[in-house]
């Protein structure tokens, strides 16, 4: 269960792959939701690098895992994977928010290749993931769920309807992320509404839950399989991060949720990027 | 026609009124749902940190909160986008704020196409529907600056709830500075005898343009702004109606339930003339900018032109 240190490099690099896709994509338009973005990106490199089933040629492939990316604001960082992994031209990123695009700022099944369900008004994937996990169950399929709340996100109502539910429908084919990026969009969550102590209110709703650093690739795989191989409970992780991570104009400020900023900000945070692993641009 | 753009953005102006009233008025009271700074009710946050309330993300404990504050005489202010503010949240709008007659004042940003980057997901076409049929719900879109801090007053001091539906952004300007108004009461901007255009919101410039591009054909248009779309003023209506038998509606929101439904409630009734209404033409909204969007739903001068000659056809046939 333990990552391979060949594994873990592998999937650094498309994180770091994934992030500077994600700057070029939201490059093109000078605005977007870039610390929500940011601070999910090792998450998806997990899952789309080594953890989900899937077809890019198939997006709706009936043996694929669902991603629910209830955070739906995050949608270009999903976007960058998807086209990172061949489910459409890496040129469509340009597209982002364009007028007829098929890349608008929230996920849409409807408009792109992969995204597996419409999300963007806050705390709605909670149920939608969850009406996913139950309805293959019924059909006795193997599918896993992947489920992406923020934390912000958490003070939803609905969230906790689903967690309740969820705790007791006991979906062993779910497991949810928090994004637990301490950061909302006015500000730090423990200023707005705090959530205190995430981890046992999911306990005490009857889920097994695990807390790691969600910028470790090892951690958030392990904790995958971990979750995975508990039977008859519903998953939660709570990813520790860092909203705007790794983003030279975006990590450590406090108002990133969405920002602007121009082509010269883009490349010299994309050129970081670059210099982090070694050779310099 | 060339309209000046307002240099203070709707948002700004609506915020900097409430604190003038806020400070003559202890009671009044601001909640928000995560987005004080896309709102800029944090500058009220600033100045009366004790009445006013970031709940974080959740509207609908917002809206039931509200309703619980105005219980205890409080004059409750919520704030979110649209999309969130009505459509989230329209149970409890309905049952403890509008049925329990606690007078919640609803203020919803971004409507229509103005949601434009958030997209699809966000673009409330429906809100002015939704609320509208909700008993004692007054709702109004305000045009400008000048009729939003004219108004404002006036829609604190209302006992009963009260839904505004605000563009953020910096409007076009339409009325002169010291203009006053009525809720309940539209706004005749231009004369003509030949059809009547109802419009609110973004699509009132287009009304203007609409009926300037006209006049240079011979066709006389005139223009009421019907900022309260409920309760609407069927007198205003149905004498625009008697003397210039046509009328085209132009909303930002779908032509079902909105304005021009509205209208054609009220002219059918008691008047009924050849009627168009330009709108999004049930479809939901997409992504891209205001411009692209009211290109992609004919929410231009262009399309109210055109449904202008459409019904001038229809009255002279
Ligand atoms: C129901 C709902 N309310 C409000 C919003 C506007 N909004 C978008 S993102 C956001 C903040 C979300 O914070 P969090 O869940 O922590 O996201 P992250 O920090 O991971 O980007 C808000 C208020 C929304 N999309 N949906």
């Amino acid at each position: 269960m333990m990552l391979e240190r060949e594994e873990q490099q592998r999937l650094e690099e498309l994180a770091k792959e994934i992030r500077i896709a994600t700057l070029e994509e939201f490059g093109h338009l000078g605005f977007g939701h870039i610390g929500g973005a940011m601070s999910i990106v090792e998450l998806l490199a997990v899952l789309y690098g080594k953890v989900m089933r899937y077809k890019p040629e198939e997006p709706r492939w009936d043996g694929r895992d669902w991603l629910v990316l209830s955070k739906g604001h995050a949608g270009p960082a999903l976007y960058a994977t998807l086209a990172l992994k061949g489910f459409f031209p890496y040129d469509m990123l340009k597209t982002l928010n364009q007028g007829g695009t098929n890349l608008p700022s929230h996920a849409d099944r409807n408009k792109t290749p992969g995204v597996d369900m419409t999300t963007g008004s806050l705390g709605q994937g909670m149920s939608t993931g969850l009406g996913v996990a139950l309805g293959l169950k019924m059909d006795g399929k193997d599918n896993y769920v992947y489920l992406v709340l923020g934390d912000g996100e958490c003070q939803e109502g609905q969230i906790w309807e689903g967690a309740l539910y969820g705790g007791n429908a006991k979906l062993d084919n779910l497991i949810v992320f928090v994004d637990y990026n301490k950061q909302q969009l006015d500000g730090y969550v423990d200023n707005i509404n705090p959530l205190g102590d995430l981890r046992a209110k999911w306990e005490t709703f009857g889920w097994f839950a695990q807390e790691v650093d969600g910028h470790d690739v090892a951690q958030i795989y392990e904790a995958i399989r971990r979750a995975q191989e508990v039977e008859g409970k519903s998953s939660v992780i709570i990813l520790h991060t860092i909203k705007g991570k790794g983003c030279t104009f975006a990590e450590g400020v406090e108002f990133n949720h969405h920002m602007r900023f121009t082509k010269e900000q883009i490349e010299q945070a994309i050129a970081a990027l670059k210099g982090a692993e070694g050779n310099a641009v | 026609m060339r309209f000046s753009i307002d240099e203070v953005a709707m948002k700004d102006a609506y915020i900097d009124a409430l604190m003038e009233l806020a400070e003559e008025n202890p009671q009044i009271v601001v909640l928000d749902a995560d987005l004080m700074n896309s709102n800029s009710t944090i500058k009220f946050l600033k100045r009366f940190p004790e009445r006013a309330i970031n709940v974080g993300v959740q509207e609908a404990n917002m809206l039931g909160m509200a309703a619980g504050l105005a219980a205890v005489g409080k004059i409750p202010f919520t704030h979110t986008f649209a999309c969130f503010n009505a459509r989230r949240a329209l149970d409890q709008i309905y049952m403890s704020v509008a049925y329990a007659q606690l007078p919640v004042k609803i203020v919803g940003t971004d409507p229509g196409v103005t949601a434009a980057f958030n997209g699809g997901t966000h673009m409330p076409l429906e809100d002015v529907g939704f609320l509208r049929g909700i008993p004692t719900m007054t709702v109004i879109e305000p045009v400008d600056n000048v009729m939003m801090r004219a108004i404002l007053p006036q829609v604190a001091a209302m006992d009963t709830p009260v839904y505004l539906r605000v563009n953020r952004k910096q409007p076009v300007k339409i009325y002169a500075p010291g203009t006053e108004f009525t809720i309940g009461k539209g706004k005749v901007l231009r004369d003509g005898d030949d059809l009547t255009i109802v419009a609110t919101g973004i699509l009132v410039p287009e009304a203007l343009e609409a009926a300037e591009a006209l006049a240079e054909e011979g066709i006389g248009a005139r223009v009421i702004n019907m900022f309260t779309i409920k309760p609407i003023d069927a007198e205003l209506l149905i004498k625009a109606a008697q003397e210039t038998g046509a009328v085209v509606t132009a909303e930002n929101h779908n032509v079902i339930n909105g304005l021009g439904s509205a209208v054609a409630e009220v002219l059918s009734q008691h008047h009924p003339v050849p009627m168009e209404r330009v709108g999004v033409q049930d479809l939901f909204g997409e992504v891209g900018s205001v411009e692209y969007l009211q290109q992609r739903f004919g929410l231009t001068s262009e399309a109210i032109v055109e449904k202008a000659k459409a019904v001038l056809g229809r009255k002279n046939s």
